[in-house]
């Protein structure tokens, strides 16, 4: 079976000569499909940046990077992933299911498939009855629910998502965990989810990887062996508790190394 | 509007008033040849221009519909040009680099310089008289929509830009989709500001190219006899601003039926 997302040797260098910073060095992962991966880190960590080499948004400067067994730019060009960020980015002249048609417009999906999708995709994110509002009418969270039902309108087989619950306040952010969670269910999507939430990253991953910086290495690797139906018993299973501890621990032997 | 008309009028009789009652001259004479009287304006817009002719009015209204026409030509010319550039400056930096600098040098020539230039390359080629004022009134029209352009093209966020990178969206998908449509309330602002510059434009422009029938040589006209008859000057003063006022009120019409109430900026 071939990865969802490879990485060898993968570096990454900003700037050049004096001036650079080495913001990612020696990657090595390997993220089956199915997986719900999740990159959780202190800020600087690189692991956005990761995010982006991964989405062909930037350029690793060495290193090989295998997405959806290909190039990360041919993946990109075949439209293989979906992106959601930590800001919505809806165009706010467009009403809700015109911003879920905007990836299905730039990729030909004729009109009657538009339609059909949008309305699949709002349905999937539970925001039907808000098709003709504009997106300055919604929440930051129902805004962020629009992001991923556009991210997921063209049937991408990854999902990458940068943040994506960063800005929205605590309870808005569980729900869209167990939404997210749902989508994943359903749809059998490889999920990379960048994060610096601790319980977040282990609420909704199969695999944690933590990440440290100067320069950002991937440092630890752990396996959620929760079940892969999660709901709100979750948050209250021992086993969570002690992966959250485990997490937690990881991220701190590291920083007690930098310092 | 209207109670701020009226407010206009009576603030300027109370001025003449007062001031003539005192007997003071500063900072404006209120004598009538520097001041007339609001009704005199509206007697000369009433009379006939000429002997046995039409009202003033009506002859100036005529004049400005004409006017009007020459503006309304030169700002679809210069809107156009001015998109045109500020595509083409979004697109390419070293095509912004090499032409802003000239860009931003032919608003520093006075129009007053440029219209005679015009008229006479305008003749050489058998342009008709009017689309060589039209020509003068795209000049004003074209620097404001460019430089609006390409501020409103560059408005997205870069995420925004990264978001149709990642549906690995042609150039002209994303300027179509995403740039031209965030662009639209900048555009519009200019548009408002090239809607009354073209209507100077053209006025201007109908000087050198002795155009007749319009509102340039009748302004001219009534200035040179101010002194003899000021409210005439008055009276066609007052049409065209009423002229700037109905284009710009066009261009706003326009605007909300094409820019999203949430997006407009309030002017």
């Amino acid at each position: 079976m071939t990865s969802a997302v490879e990485a060898r040797g993968v570096g990454k260098v900003f700037g050049s000569g004096t001036d650079s910073v080495e913001a990612l060095s020696d990657i090595d992962l390997s993220f089956s499909p199915g997986d719900f991966v999740s990159l959780i880190g202190p800020s600087g960590c690189g692991k956005s940046t990761l995010l982006r080499l991964i989405a062909d948004l930037a350029q690793p400067s060495r290193g090989e990077l295998i997405v959806n067994g290909k190039s990360p730019r041919q993946a990109r060009l075949d439209r293989d992933y979906g992106m959601v960020f930590q800001a919505a980015t809806l165009l706010d002249w467009r009403t809700v299911r015109k911003n879920v048609e905007l990836p299905l417009e730039i990729m030909d999906f004729d009109a009657a498939a538009r339609t059909a999708r949008a309305e699949e995709m709002l349905a999937l994110v539970q925001l039907e009855r808000f098709a003709d509002h504009f997106p300055w009418q919604l929440s930051g969270g129902m805004q962020q629910r629009v992001a991923i039902a556009r991210a997921l309108a063209f049937s991408p087989a990854i999902l990458l998502m940068d943040e994506p619950f960063g800005a929205l306040d605590e309870m808005t952010r569980e729900l869209m965990q167990q939404e997210v969670l749902r989508i994943w269910e359903e749809t059998a999507i490889t999920v990379v989810f960048v994060t610096h939430s601790i319980p977040e990253a282990v609420f909704l991953s199969t695999r944690v990887l933590v990440m440290s910086p100067r320069p950002g290495t991937i440092s630890e690797e752990l396996v959620v062996d929760l079940p892969r139906r999660r709901d709100e018993d979750t948050r209250e299973d021992p086993r969570y508790f002690k992966l959250v501890t485990e997490v937690r621990e990881a991220l701190r032997r590291r920083e007690r190394e930098h310092r | 509007m209207l109670a701020l008309l009226i407010l206009v009028l009576v603030v300027w009789e109370a001025y003449k008033a007062i001031w003539t009652a005192q007997g003071w001259e500063w900072p404006i004479r209120p004598d009538n040849r520097t001041m007339p009287h609001t009704w005199d304006v509206a007697v000369a817009l009433a009379e006939p221009a000429q002997r046995n002719g039409p009202p003033l009015v009506w002859v100036e209204l005529q004049a400005a519909l004409l006017t009007l026409r020459e503006a309304f030509v030169g700002f679809l010319i210069g809107g156009a040009i001015g998109f045109g550039l500020g595509v083409l400056f979004v697109r390419s930096s070293t095509a912004e680099r090499a032409f802003m600098p000239y860009v931003v040098a032919s608003q520093t020539v006075p129009i007053i310089a440029i219209a005679p230039m015009v008229v006479v390359w305008g003749g050489r080629v058998n342009l008709p008289q009017w689309l060589s004022v039209s020509m003068i009134a795209a000049y004003l029209t074209f620097f404001p929509v460019a430089i609006n352009t390409l501020r409103g093209l560059r408005s997205p966020e870069p995420t925004s830009i990264e978001l149709m990178r990642s549906y690995a969206s042609t150039p002209s998908e994303t300027l179509w989709k995403l740039q031209v449509p965030a662009a639209l309330p900048f555009i519009f602002t200019a548009l408002k500001v090239s809607a009354a510059a073209s209507v100077i434009g053209a006025i201007v422009g109908e000087l050198p190219a002795g155009l007749r029938g319009g509102l340039g040589r009748d302004l001219l006209q009534f200035s040179q006899q101010f002194t003899a008859a000021p409210q005439k000057l008055f009276a066609a003063v007052i049409i065209a601003g009423l002229a700037g006022i109905a284009f710009v009120g066009l261009v706003t019409f326009v605007e909300h039926r094409v820019v999203a109430p949430a997006r407009r900026q309030t002017t």
